[in-house]
C-alpha cells in the first residue's frame, strides 16, 4: 500500500481518477469549457510552480509567454496556413528559445529586481500584441483555426477535456518526477540557499535558466491550445493581470506542491463562476475568500490542509501506542 | 607535493585589505588551522578560497590547477567543500535530502533522465539515498534521518553541514567555526568528529575560535592579523611565538589551558 501514499504514484492515481470521473458531474457544455479552462490553467501553473515554489524565483511576466504561445499558433496557422500542430510546435520552440535568452540575463537579479524585470518583459508582450494589428488583429483580437491532430480536427468538449485532461497529468507527471531527481533536488536548494547550493556544485545560473524555460514551455504550450480551443484570442491572454492570476493560483493552491498548483488552478478559475450568484458583490466575495485562505492557510490550500491531515495521523499513531 | 597553494593572494573592500598578499601551501592529509582575531580576514579567506570572493590579486592553485576567479561550483567540483559560520542549511528539505545535495556533482543527470524518472535514475537515487543516510550515521545523526532540516536542534544542523559537505567527497574540507554557538559537550563532539574525520586522510582547513579544539587537532597553524601572516607553523611552534601571544592570545600563555 505505499504506493498509494506517494505523490508520484498514489496522487498521480487520484488526480487520473477525478479526471475520469467529473465528466459524470459535468451536465453540459459549459461545466466542460470552465474544466477544461481549469486543465489549461493547471498546465500554466504546475509548470509556473517549478520556478517560484521549488526553485523560489519570481516571474510576473508569465501572461507573457502564455500570449506568445497563443499568438505563435494563431499567426502560423492563421496567417501562413500551416497545420495547427505544426505552428504550436514552433511557437513552442520560439518561447523556449527567447525564455533562453532573457533568462540569461534577468536572472541574475533577484527578489524585487526580478519580479521587476519579469513584469517588464510581460508588459512588452502585451504592448506589441495589442499594437501590431497587421499580424495580432490588435485589440480585437484575430481568429484562430481549431487543432487538427492526425486523422481528425479536434472540435466539441469531449474530445477537448480529454486531451486537456491527458496533458494535466502528463504535466503532473513530468514534475513530480523533476522535482525527485537530482535536478529537482538543486532546484530546491536554490531557494534554500543559493550560496549552499554553489558550494554544492550546482551551478545556480544554468538551473535558473533551465527552470526558467521550462516553466515558460508549459505556458507557452497552455497559450497555443488555449488559442486553438477557443478560436479566437485577444491581448488580455497576455496582460500583466493574466500574469497576476497565475501566480495567485500558484500560492494559493501552495507553494512547492505540484497538486497544489492544479488546485489552485481549479479553485480560483470556478470560483468567479460560483460566485456570479453573489452578483455586484461578486469581487468582494472573492476578495473575501481568497484573504481568508492566505490568513489562515498561509502555505496555501494543499501544504495547509496536507499538514493538518498529518498531524492527525500521528496524534492517531500517538494513542495507538498509549 | 601541496593540495591547495595561494600566491600573494589579496582581497580589497575599499580602501580595507581584508587579506593582504598570503602566500601558503596546504599539504594533504594535513589538519590546517587558521586563527587570529576577530577581524583578520579568516572568513574572508574561506570565501576566496570556495569561489564566493574573486580576488583583488594572487592566484590559487589545487593541486597545480589554477582556480582563480573560478565560480563557487566550479571548487566545489574540484573538490573544495566548505561549512559555514551562520549555517547555510536547505530548510525546505529533509535533512537526509540536504546530504543527498552534496551527491548533486556525482550524480547529476540530464534533463530528459530526470523529467522521465527512467529506472537507473530510480536506481542511482536509491543508492544515493543510501550513501546520504550513511555520511549521516557517520558524522552522529541517525537520530534524524527522517526529520525536516528545520526541526534540528543547533548542534545537529553543524553536523549536518559537514555531512553535506562530505557528500561532495571533497579533496579539501574548509570548516567555517564548527564550534561556534555550541556547549562544552556538544565541541567535544566536534572535536572527535574532526580527529575522526583527519584519521580518514581528509584534508581540513579549520577556522575556530576555540582554542583547545586548534591546538588539539591541527598539524599546522597559520596565525593571520589584520589579513597579513603573522607567523605559521606546528601549533606548538604558533603557541610560544611573542607576537602571536601579544596579538592574539593575550599575555600569559597559561590561559591557552
Amino acid at each position: 500500500m505505499r504506493w498509494l501514499a506517494s505523490p508520484r504514484t498514489g496522487g498521480l492515481f487520484a488526480l487520473v481518477a477525478v479526471i475520469a470521473a467529473l465528466p459524470l458531474a459535468l451536465s453540459n457544455n459549459y461545466f466542460y469549457e470552465v474544466a477544461i479552462l481549469v486543465g489549461l490553467n493547471a498546465i500554466v501553473c504546475v509548470g509556473l510552480n517549478l520556478l517560484i515554489g521549488y526553485a523560489g524565483q519570481i516571474s510576473l511576466g508569465h501572461a507573457g509567454f502564455f500570449g506568445l504561445g497563443a499568438y505563435g499558433s494563431a499567426i502560423l496557422s492563421a496567417r501562413f496556413g500551416w497545420p495547427p500542430l505544426a505552428a504550436l510546435a514552433v511557437a513552442t520552440a520560439g518561447v523556449a528559445l527567447l525564455a533562453y535568452v532573457i533568462g540569461r540575463p534577468i536572472l541574475r537579479l533577484r527578489g524585487h529586481y526580478l519580479a521587476m524585470a519579469t513584469l517588464g518583459m510581460g508588459v512588452i508582450v502585451s504592448i506589441v500584441t495589442a499594437t501590431e494589428d497587421r499580424w495580432t488583429g490588435g485589440p480585437d483580437g484575430m481568429p484562430v483555426p481549431p487543432l487538427r491532430l492526425p486523422g481528425a480536427t479536434l472540435s466539441g468538449e469531449g474530445p477537448w477535456y480529454a486531451v486537456v485532461g491527458f496533458l494535466v497529468v502528463a504535466a503532473v507527471w513530468l514534475s513530480l518526477n523533476l522535482i525527485e531527481s537530482p535536478t529537482g533536488r538543486a532546484l530546491r536548494a536554490l531557494s534554500g540557499s543559493e550560496i549552499a547550493a554553489e558550494v554544492s556544485g550546482i551551478d545556480s545560473a544554468r538551473q535558473k535558466v533551465l527552470v526558467f524555460v521550462i516553466s515558460a514551455v508549459f505556458a507557452s504550450v497552455a497559450g497555443s491550445l488555449t488559442a486553438h480551443y477557443s478560436g479566437f484570442i485577444t491581448p488580455s491572454k497576455a496582460t500583466f493581470l493574466h500574469s497576476i492570476e497565475f501566480v495567485t493560483m500558484v500560492v494559493f493552491g501552495g507553494m512547492a506542491s505540484t497538486y497544489g498548483a492544479v488546485v489552485g488552478a481549479a479553485v480560483l478559475t470556478t470560483l468567479p463562476q460560483l460566485l456570479t450568484v453573489f452578483k455586484d458583490y461578486e469581487m468582494i466575495a472573492l476578495g473575501s475568500i481568497m484573504m481568508g485562505t492566505m490568513i489562515f492557510m498561509p502555505k496555501g490550500l494543499v501544504p495547509s490542509i496536507g499538514g493538518l491531515v498529518g498531524a492527525a495521523a500521528a496524534a492517531r499513531a500517538r494513542k495507538a501506542v498509549r | 607535493m601541496s593540495l591547495l597553494r595561494t600566491e600573494d593572494l589579496c582581497k580589497a573592500f575599499g580602501g580595507l585589505r581584508a587579506v593582504d598578499n598570503l602566500s601558503f601551501a596546504i599539504s594533504p592529509g594535513q589538519v590546517y588551522s587558521i586563527i587570529g582575531p576577530n577581524g583578520a580576514g579568516k572568513t574572508t579567506l574561506l570565501n576566496l578560497l570556495t569561489g564566493i570572493y574573486i580576488p583583488s590579486g594572487g592566484r590559487i592553485f589545487l593541486d597545480d590547477a589554477e582556480l582563480t576567479g573560478r565560480a563557487p561550483h566550479e571548487f566545489a567540483q574540484a573538490g573544495v567543500a566548505r561549512t559555514f559560520q551562520n549555517l547555510q542549511m536547505f530548510f525546505n528539505m529533509s535533512a537526509l535530502e540536504n546530504v543527498m545535495v552534496g551527491r548533486y556533482g556525482g550524480e547529476r543527470c540530464s534533463l530528459a533522465t530526470a523529467l522521465l524518472h527512467t529506472p537507473a535514475l530510480a536506481r542511482a537515487e536509491r543508492a544515493c539515498r543510501e550513501e546520504a543516510a550513511e555520511l549521516m550515521r557517520f558524522v552522529g545523526l541517525a537520530a534524524w534521518m527522517d526529520s525536516d532540516a528545520d526541526a534540528l536542534p543547533y548542534g545537529a544542523l553543524k553536523r549536518l553541514e559537514i555531512a553535506r559537505a562530505l557528500a561532495t567527497q571533497p579533496r579539501l574540507l574548509l570548516l567555517d567555526e564548527p564550534a561556534a554557538g555550541l556547549n562544552p559537550s556538544e565541541i567535544r563532539g566536534i572535536d572527535e568528529l574532526i580527529g575522526k574525520l583527519a584519521s580518514r586522510g581528509h584534508t581540513i582547513v579549520l577556522v575556530e575560535h576555540n582554542m583547545r579544539l586548534v591546538m588539539g587537532v591541527s598539524d599546522q597553524v597559520l596565525v593571520l592579523d589584520y589579513g597579513r601572516k603573522l607567523a605559521e607553523g606546528p601549533a606548538e611552534e604558533v603557541r610560544r611565538d611573542p607576537r602571536v601571544i601579544e596579538a592574539y592570545l593575550g599575555s600569559p600563555v597559561a590561559k591557552v589551558h
